[in-house]
């Protein structure tokens, strides 16, 4: 048991960090001040001395106290973290379930037909490489909301790989299934429901994973532009705080939601994989 | 104008080629199938012979000709005309007995859910697979895959059953197994099938006649043979049979020596041939063979549709 590879491989994830953070404590030990401090130095509160990366118990210390009351909120530029990550989720989650309500039946005429594949593939093409930061301006002049502009900030960056993999999914559907359904008089509406769809949902699945990712990364940018709440703005604020106990714990906190978002798909791809 | 089930007159595929030219593949193939038939084909590799069956299952387009089935021309597939494939082109996201409801609630869209399931699960113990109703195909041997697409397209009870060499992917036992499982099915259902085989042994366990093709391009129904051999037969005892020895030589024979001859017969209907029908006189089966044949050219055969 003892022996066993996800035990091992747990001892040496735990080994890693001890000895990560180990030498993360020692590297930045304050250094003693030897000579006396000018009058400069005196009149900024020896600054120079707190100007430097915390310790990790530093950190843990805050992660502590911010994660026993994550939800407090006293005024626009004090809110608990888990209101900040709440901001985030919303707009990442709103962005995300519009873009795939129109790119999941979009990318399914594009992969049946191959006429509007052609059609459309221009302007994929052309659109798909542009940064979603780069939309921003141009959303908050038609839109005028930063709280819109950023939800659409997210919906232009999903939208592209779910739309690509479901075209790519749909039209690369086994033609002998096709052939099944054509056989059993299947009318189009009842293929694409019964035959397409589940054929294709691996592939969609993973246009969604990889979508979900990517709208994680983008609105922590986005949340820096637009501003007021959201973890993009915390880590921001805190940076403009010189906190950077906050800002490192914010980083780690960015991750953790992302790794449960891509785990909580991964859960889903799972439902609808099949053997061949 | 004959009053058959199924006829095909006329059938043509020919692809344009790249420099332009036509590639005949099979022109003026014309033959019938009566209600209850059970029909093999055989031919080498090129004649066709998918392509004519995805012809009649209404997959494929012919270039030329009609199919013509209970008097209504073939346009598209249809729930009348149930296909086997031969990778077995089951559903891989559905288990094995939601694999045959779907062929069954395909065809029957008002049934209960209750009587979809009886009748699904009636055929799939037909094959032996009452205990493998849960699992996926991918959990299954090939064997067993098989054996489910054929209790799908039995269960959908078409009129006409298309067969694409159900068995060419499994080993000689698997298939030995599977062939009298069909012929179980088929004595039961009595349905009209039209099979693609490469086995000389399995068509002449299944079949009532069997139809030689000569090879492409070109090609063509050269025989449509007699298998004069009464039923039930049984794979275990068929070739103890008189006359089988001899009907498989003539087949054997057709395909090795004989199939890259052009019929000499140009109306575009098979010959029909009985290579029994002189049995109890014939001692040299090799000899009789030759001679039987020439003259069961125009026999009393009650499918003969030879003007």
């Amino acid at each position: 048991m003892i022996q066993s590879m996800p035990f091992r491989a747990a001892l040496l994830s735990i080994v890693m960090a001890v000895l990560m953070f180990g030498v993360w404590e020692a590297a930045v030990v304050t250094p003693e001040k030897s000579t006396e401090m000018t009058e400069y130095e005196m009149l900024m509160g020896g600054a120079d001395q707190e100007a430097r990366v915390p310790p990790p118990s530093d950190v843990l210390k805050h992660a502590w106290g911010e994660l026993s009351d994550p939800f407090y909120d006293k005024g626009p530029n004090d809110k608990g973290i888990g209101i900040q990550l709440a901001y985030s989720l919303y707009r990442v989650l709103t962005g995300y379930v519009l873009a795939a309500l129109i790119a999941i039946p979009i990318g399914f005429v594009v992969g049946m037909s191959p006429l509007m594949y052609n059609a459309l593939n221009p302007f994929i093409q052309i659109l798909r490489p542009i940064s979603p930061l780069a939309w921003m301006p141009l959303a908050l002049f038609i839109i005028q909301d930063s709280e819109t502009s950023a939800i659409f900030v997210i919906f232009i960056c999903s939208i592209w790989p779910m739309l690509i993999n479901t075209a790519f999914g749909v039209a690369n559907v086994r033609g002998d299934w096709i052939n099944v359904a054509r056989t059993h008089e299947l009318s189009a509406l009842r293929t694409a429901f019964q035959v397409i769809l589940p054929a294709a949902a691996p592939t969609i699945l993973t246009g969604m994973r990889i979508s979900i990712g990517i709208a994680w990364l983008v609105i922590v940018a986005a949340e820096m532009l637009v501003g007021g709440t959201g973890i993009g703005y915390y880590v921001w604020n805190e940076w403009n705080n010189l906190d950077l106990n906050s800002v490192i714990f914010s980083i780690l906190m960015i991750g953790c939601v992302g790794m449960l978002l891509d785990l909580s798909l991964a859960r889903a791809q799972k439902l609808v994989e099949y053997n061949e | 104008m004959s009053k058959a089930f199924l006829e095909v007159s006329g059938l043509a595929k020919v692809y344009a080629t790249k420099e332009g030219n036509d590639f005949t593949v099979y022109e003026d193939v014309n033959f019938t199938l009566d209600k209850g038939e059970f029909v093999c084909i055989i031919g080498h590799s090129g004649c066709g012979k998918s392509t004519i069956l995805n012809t009649l299952a209404g997959l494929d387009d012919p270039s030329g000709g009609a199919v013509i089935m209970n008097g209504k021309e073939v346009k598209g597939p249809s729930l009348e005309r149930g296909v086997v494939f031969q990778n077995y082109s089951l559903l891989p996201w559905l288990s094995t007995l939601s694999n045959v409801e779907f062929g069954v609630k395909a065809r029957w869209k008002d049934w209960s859910k209750s009587k979809v399931r009886e009748h699904s699960t009636r055929f799939l113990n037909m094959v032996g697979l009452e205990h493998a109703l849960n699992r996926k195909p991918s959990e299954l041997s090939g064997g067993m895959r098989q054996r489910v697409s054929i209790a799908r397209a039995f269960a959908t009870q078409p009129e006409l059953l298309l067969l694409d060499e159900p068995f060419g992917a499994l080993d000689a036992l698997t298939r030995g197994v599977i062939q009298e499982e069909l012929v179980k099915i088929w004595s039961e259902t009595h349905q009209t099938v039209f099979m693609i085989t490469h086995d000389v042994d399995e068509a002449i366990l299944l079949s009532d006649r069997i139809f030689l093709m000569s090879n492409g391009p070109n090609a063509a129904i050269a025989e449509s043979v007699k298998v004069d051999i009464p039923r039930p037969r049984q794979r275990n005892t068929i070739f103890q049979q008189p006359g089988y020895y001899q009907l498989r030589n003539y087949l054997v024979n057709f395909l090795v020596n004989r199939s890259a001859e052009k019929p000499e017969d140009t109306s575009g209907k098979p010959k029909e041939v009985n290579p029994l029908s002189g049995l109890e006189t014939s001692s040299a089966p090799d000899a009789a063979i030759s001679e039987d044949s020439v003259q069961a050219q125009n026999n009393e055969h009650p499918l003969a549709v030879n003007q």
